[in-house]
């Protein structure tokens, strides 16, 4: 490949690197903006008079007299009690990674390594269920929750994002026990274990790579997820999705759209970290179905 | 492994996905046939000696009796599939009726709130899916070009959109193109009218959602294409240079039919994703412009007066709809399978 983009015409390389910085701007720019915008008043991010107070903070340097003001997130945090919200989230995807995980790599890798016909039924039907929109169960589960009396606490949630999580956990975990080889269990088989002290002490320690790939989607799914949150937790429950959704209902008619900028921004941050870290697990796992299927 | 193994491994994701999935799209099903009883009226007559009055009133212990004999409600079969908040069959049979163009026929489906949603859904479906792809392939095309060191960056950036959360991502973008916003303002100035909001237009707003729903999975398809190209065979790109093939030769005539299958693995995958499209309407606050089926049941559910039946029928409709999306896929599944065997 280098030594093509060393022969290309000036004008092809100028072409193809003005659209990269394109693109780049194209995604990067809308972070960039809010998260500079977040520290500054509603008249200045919203602004009607002059769109560079943006940049220059003009009225939130009259008002408190710096270009820079934490007033929105103070309004967020402690005001509206965002990290209520935060916690939340963070037990919820902590116990859906993990009960996701726990379960799926069991599924997993029987699926894996059973040759009889119905696995591939049991695949089939888990890529009907991952095609499901998750809003349209909603309505299925309203009913009874209220009748058990479940209804609006974070353990449901956890549990429902959890099997709605399942199918795509199979998949990967599947697609990835089936690459290590089955004469390493089956040898061990041999030698003295059961199927399960088997998979206990030869595969688990070579299946983490796939493990934390598969880990990632399942947290990428509950901490993304609207449509179950916002429909099965109650407000003093609320997830930080669903909270800043309702910031949306209660901060416009108090002119307290900051509130929102400042959680929005906040609940941006640990993905962007994310991504950081995980990058190279990110699009493995991404290209994962694709490039095999 | 034998049936029994196989049977404790799979046993608890299994059960999870049998309460939790199936049994709720039955539980849909069965929802969608029933509505909730009507209170029981008993009708009083009381008399003075000049005259009588009739008065109605709810008998609460019978509706409460009733409602706890039959907790489904009542059972009116594909009536809510059939009334106005769904199918409209009636108002639709009306309208062709009364109307005289297919125009004025379509701006009255216009105003029945499921075909509304239809219309916005498959737009915004068969527009968005294509032009992710196309976008998608651009960067993973000029990105394969980068040196290596760069590849990095770029790529850490172009994730952002896919990953971040798409109500907060549809939020980013609602603010700034808002009519006081950065965009807006860029908008405004560029077709000189101060008054433009993008908020108030119907084609704007669905401009906006269309271009949002690209910039949020063109890197899905990037991602997918840029993997592709990593096993590009090179051999034939060589010949083909022999052969004195232009750049855009062996892009057309080699890359592209390379990366085919990718392509029909995104598209088949974005149709799905698309036609679920729920958290940009939400965040755009663009219901009044733009609603689509998922949108619909969310409503429905909401609010005081949760509409169970209602939101089931529109849910059931909504896995129909999938299921139509989804069975090229099962297609590909089992013929995948079957080359195995």
């Amino acid at each position: 490949m280098a030594s093509k983009t060393l022969r290309a015409p000036f004008s092809l390389r100028l072409l193809t690197n003005g659209f990269i910085v394109f693109w780049l701007i194209l995604a990067a720019f809308p972070f960039v903006w809010t998260l500079w915008g977040s520290f500054k008043v509603e008249l200045d991010f919203f602004s009607i008079a002059d769109w560079t107070n943006a940049l220059t903070g003009y009225n939130t340097e009259r008002t408190y007299g710096s270009p820079f003001t934490g007033v929105g997130y103070h309004g967020a945090w402690v005001q509206e009690e965002f990290w209520r919200a935060v916690i939340n989230t963070g037990i919820v995807c902590f116990f859906v990674v993990c009960t996701s995980l726990t379960i799926g790599t069991l599924g997993g890798y029987a699926l894996s390594r059973s040759a009889f016909r119905y696995t591939f039924w049991l695949l089939i039907i888990a890529l009907i269920f991952r095609a499901m929109p998750p809003i349209t169960l909603v309505s299925g589960y309203l009913l009874p929750f209220f009748e058990w009396n479940v209804w609006g606490i974070l353990p449901t949630t956890i549990i429902v994002l959890v099997a709605i999580n399942q199918p795509f956990t199979l998949w990967m975990l599947h697609s990835f026990f089936q690459n290590i080889p089955k004469e390493l269990d089956e040898s061990a088989k041999v030698d003295c274990c059961t199927q399960f002290q088997a998979f206990r002490w030869v595969i688990v320690p070579v299946m983490w790579p796939g493990v934390i790939t598969t880990g990632l989607f399942s947290f990428l799914l509950a901490y993304n997820d609207f449509a179950v949150t916002s429909m099965l937790l109650s407000e003093s429950n609320r997830t930080m999705v669903p909270e800043i959704a309702a910031f949306l209902g209660t901060t416009y008619t108090e002119g307290n759209v900051m509130f929102a900028v400042a959680a929005v921004v906040s609940a941006t941050a640990p993905l962007f970290i994310l991504v950081m870290f995980f990058q190279r697990q990110i699009v493995s796992g991404l290209t994962a179905g694709a490039v095999k299927g | 492994m034998k049936h029994r193994t196989f049977f404790w491994f799979f046993l608890p994701t299994g059960l999870a996905m049998l309460l939790f999935i199936a049994a709720p799209i039955v539980s849909v099903v069965l929802q969608s046939v029933f509505a909730p009883h009507e209170p029981v009226l008993i009708t009083a007559q009381t008399c003075t000696p000049f005259s009588c009055t009739e008065e109605t009133t709810i008998d609460q212990e019978a509706t409460r009796v009733l409602r706890e004999a039959k907790p489904l409600g009542r059972f009116v079969g594909l009536d809510i599939y059939f009334n106005r908040g769904h199918l409209a069959t009636a108002e639709v049979a009306e309208a062709w009726r009364t109307t005289d163009s297919l125009t004025a026929f379509f701006r009255e489906l216009g105003d029945l709130p499921f075909y509304r949603a239809m219309a916005f859904t498959l737009t915004y479906t068969f527009t968005v899916t294509p032009l992710l792809i196309i976008l998608g392939m651009a960067i993973a095309l000029a990105v394969n070009t980068l040196a290596q060191k760069l590849k990095g960056v770029v790529i850490f950036f172009s994730l952002l959109p896919m990953i971040v959360t798409p109500l907060v991502g549809s939020l980013i973008m609602f603010w700034m193109i808002d009519n006081r916003g950065v965009l807006g303002n860029f908008l405004s100035w560029l077709v000189s009218d101060p008054d433009l909001s993008v908020k108030a237009s119907t084609g704007l707003m669905w401009v906006s959602l269309i271009i949002y729903g690209i910039w949020h999975s063109a890197p899905f398809a990037f991602v997918v294409f840029y993997a592709g190209l990593q096993t590009l065979p090179e051999d034939q790109i060589e010949a083909a240079q022999i052969d004195g093939a232009s750049r855009w030769q062996q892009v057309r005539y080699i890359v592209v039919p390379h990366l085919m299958p990718l392509v029909t693995f995104v598209a088949l995958i974005q149709l799905m994703d698309n036609f679920r499209v729920f958290e940009p309407i939400v965040g755009f606050n663009a219901s009044a412009h733009a609603t689509s089926l998922s949108w619909i049941i969310f409503n429905d559910l909401g609010g005081e007066t949760r509409q169970l039946s209602a939101a089931a029928a529109t849910s059931v409709m909504t896995i129909i709809g999938v299921a139509i999306l989804l069975s090229p896929v099962l297609v590909r599944t089992w013929r995948d399978f079957k080359g195995k065997m």
